[in-house]
């Protein structure tokens, strides 16, 4: 029974090559909950708190690497911010301001919870996950392939995830979530929706609404023939059609938290709402 | 191999030793059980209420979330570092004198978010304000005592006159 607390990616690559089965603690707002309920009980722990080259981040031409130990806290810095607006907006959105300083990018992409308030935004932004072990190095994993089920995902026991890369786009960018107030909420549903204006696509991502995050190949289809991209607007009409487009893709469950119904629903209501706050629209909602 | 840690910890500028504890406790548990600093209160156990809130290298956290034996090089504070009971800090004092405290027990929790919010931000809005103390539940005042507790010290802090 141990707790170690690496101050470097490659202490912690070798504390966890010594101790695969090591559970890695990074904020420790979800692992905690599940020891304090006697959910589960740690053996060896490695503890990435230390490890500050996680909280790095940096741009390289249009991609941005993120430090996996960036907490919700960091996101809302205005510069960081400015890159990825809707990164952003899902942090704070977030639990409290006590658990944005503590819980990680890395932490909410690792525990893969279909209500990971990131992960729609990060499967809208075609993320890629960027793992690291002592034995075999570096590998990427594009997010909509590292997260298979419910809270599981491709990473190996001796595998770090060290950095997620986005691009940073041009085009209007929004995160809408539904719960039950605007604080401490586990999202009822949420809805991602990046718009790329040099690559005239509109990308939309879905949780809550499924055992992975999903995207919405139909609705952003239908949008990107729909939008007149040198004027950057839509037709007023075809908000409606997208949402409805976009609730078409979800997958909904009934559980304590909601019906599946209600989350269809939430899911067409948020996909046109943030496809209208990220252009401008024209014409009247029953013309066409 | 052993199944109990013995580590030390920085709390208020003090060390704190701590004994043979559980790999999995919670510092909130620690703070309590094993030192005496029953200030961070216990209550939800899932950083839903916030009434265990604690600093850790400058940031408020839940300390029920938060594994003791891993921060054993941090700079803690808890709510047993803010005031003396014959000198309240002027945050405890503004609850005292607005009526912002009836059981209680949120209290210490609310005193740790507040002191924190305007260290960093000496003239918040009201939805600054109300985001800040979000992730603490109050289930007595209904919060509108608190708010005029925090807007008093904002003031004061500010040179005016309530």
């Amino acid at each position: 029974m141990t707790v170690l607390v690496p101050v470097s990616v490659d202490d912690a690559l070798a504390a966890l090559q010594s101790k695969p089965g090591s559970t890695l603690l990074a904020g420790g707002t979800d692992y905690l909950v599940q020891v304090n309920f006697g959910h589960s009980r740690p053996a060896d722990v490695i503890a990435l708190r230390r490890v500050t080259q996680l909280r790095n981040w940096h741009r390289s031409g249009d991609t941005l690497t993120l430090g996996a130990g960036l907490t919700y806290t960091d996101f809302l810095d205005p510069e960081l911010a400015s890159m990825v607006p809707a990164l952003a907006q899902a942090a704070r959105t977030v639990g409290s301001p006590q658990i944005r300083n503590a819980g990680t990018l890395g932490g909410n992409v690792a525990t893969a919870s279909p209500a990971g308030d990131t992960l729609p935004v990060l499967i809208a932004l075609d993320a890629e996950v960027v793992l690291q072990s002592a034995e075999r190095g570096v590998r990427r994993v594009p997010l909509r392939e590292f997260i298979v089920g419910v809270k599981r995902t491709v990473r190996e026991s001796d595998e770090l995830i060290v950095e997620v890369d986005v691009p940073v786009l041009a085009g209007g960018q929004e995160y809408l979530k539904v719960g039950t107030r605007n604080a401490m909420v586990i999202s009822v549903a949420g809805v991602a929706l990046v718009v790329d204006r040099v690559g005239q696509n509109v990308r939309c991502g879905l949780g809550s609404v499924g055992p992975v995050p999903l995207r919405c190949p139909q609705a952003e289809a239908y949008a990107a023939t729909e939008i007149d991209w040198s004027a950057m607007s839509i037709h007023a009409g075809a908000l409606g059609e997208f949402g409805r487009l976009a609730a078409l893709a979800a997958s909904p469950i009934t559980d304590h938290r909601s019906t599946a119904e209600y989350r269809r629903h939430v899911v067409g209501v948020c996909a046109a709402r943030a496809l209208e706050r990220v252009v401008s629209t024209h014409g009247g909602p029953d013309h066409d | 191999m052993t199944n109990s840690l013995s580590y030390s910890l920085l709390i208020n500028g003090t060390q704190h030793d701590v004994a043979e504890g559980w790999i999995g406790e919670s510092l909130l548990y620690v703070l309590r059980e094993r030192l005496g600093l029953p200030g961070a209160k216990n209550a939800c156990e899932q950083g839903e209420c916030g009434s265990c809130s604690v600093l850790i290298d400058g940031s408020l956290v839940c300390s029920c979330l938060v594994m003791a034996a891993a921060v054993t090089d941090a700079e803690i504070f808890t709510v047993e570092s803010i005031g003396t009971p014959d000198q309240l800090s002027d945050v405890q004092q503004a609850f005292v004198t607005n009526g912002a405290v009836q059981c209680g027990f949120c209290t210490p929790g609310l005193i740790m978010a507040v002191h924190d919010l305007l260290d960093h931000n000496a003239a918040p809005n009201d939805l600054e304000v109300r985001e800040a103390i979000s992730g603490n539940l109050c289930r007595c005042t209904g919060y509108g005592r608190i708010f005029e507790a925090v807007r008093e010290v904002q003031i004061r802090r500010a040179g005016g006159v309530q």
